[in-house]
């Protein structure tokens, strides 16, 4: 069937963590991506995590526990922290919860 | 109501591993008829909200049966009926609420049901604590272009 794990892929360029979440984001695989996203928050302390989400293909409301999760932490930390690329539904579900308020969103990232 | 045109009951353990099944499985029925790319995902999210609710709140750390149920009538009206035999809803209005959750230390958004309300046409939620919950949805897929 067409369904896809979600999975994430970090990369440290320039003191900047960049968490691109591939995939479809639910409750069953948004523990592991927590827990990836955060050792390596916790390991490189950067100055600015960035999640690019250009790639979901689908996100439940497990991702918005999921990114506000991370947003916690990076607040924590000192760490700032901005979502990129979350595209049509997956916006509407943050705005929804009203963390449009909260959390930075920067535009569409150049593929 | 009227009889359904289509039914297509299941039964799964509520491992979580069967909510991307669920949706997907929602998805497959309901293509049948042709609902757009929008309505198809509505259906999916709503979906994966209500057999995650099955999974984490139902049976906690247990596992039980989440029985699912999707009728499709002529109309292209769709009821999906979800339905655990889990600890239920103490108080069902409350639940409901934006961002309400007993499960936040899991990082639940309490969004769940929101999300199922703002997707679909019509939501009800029953429960009775100790037996179970069930949660039943409707979707109106707009009419085929002609
Ligand atoms: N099937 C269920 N069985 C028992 N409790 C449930 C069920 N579904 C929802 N709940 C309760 O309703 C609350 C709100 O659910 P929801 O809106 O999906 O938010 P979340 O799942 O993020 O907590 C849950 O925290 C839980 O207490
Ligand atoms: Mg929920």
């Amino acid at each position: 069937m067409d369904t896809k794990n979600a999975a994430v892929k970090l990369e440290s360029v320039n003191n900047m963590l960049r968490a691109a979440i591939t995939g479809e984001i639910d409750h069953h695989c948004a523990k592991n991506i927590r827990q990836e996203i955060d050792a390596a928050l916790l390991s490189a302390s950067p100055d600015k995590l960035i999640i690019d989400m250009s790639d979901v293909t689908f996100m439940d409301s497990s991702g918005l526990g999921l990114i506000l999760g991370r947003y916690t932490k990076a607040e924590e930390v000192g760490t700032a922290f901005a979502v990129q690329g979350a595209h049509g539904r997956v916006r509407q579900m943050f705005d929804m919860a009203g963390l449009d308020r909260i959390i930075t969103f920067e535009g569409d990232v150049k593929k | 109501m009227k009889k359904s045109a289509n039914t297509l009951k299941l039964q799964f353990d509520s491992l979580s591993q069967n909510e991307s099944l669920a949706r997907s499985l929602a998805a497959a029925f309901v293509m049948q008829l042709n609902p757009t790319v929008a309505e198809l995902a509505d259906i999916k999210c709503a979906v994966s909200e209500a057999v995650t609710n099955c999974t984490v709140h139902a049976y906690r750390d247990a596992v039980g049966p989440v029985y699912m149920a999707m009728h499709a009538y002529e109309n292209r009206k769709i009821k999906i009926e979800i339905r655990d035999a889990g600890c239920g809803i103490p108080d069902v209005e409350t639940a409901m609420q934006p961002l309400y959750t007993t499960d936040a230390e899991n990082e639940r958004s309490g969004m769940g049901f929101t999300v199922m309300d703002s997707f679909m046409d019509g939501l009800t939620v029953r429960s009775r604590p100790g037996k179970g919950t069930k949660v039943t949805m409707i979707k109106k897929l707009s009419a085929l272009p002609r």
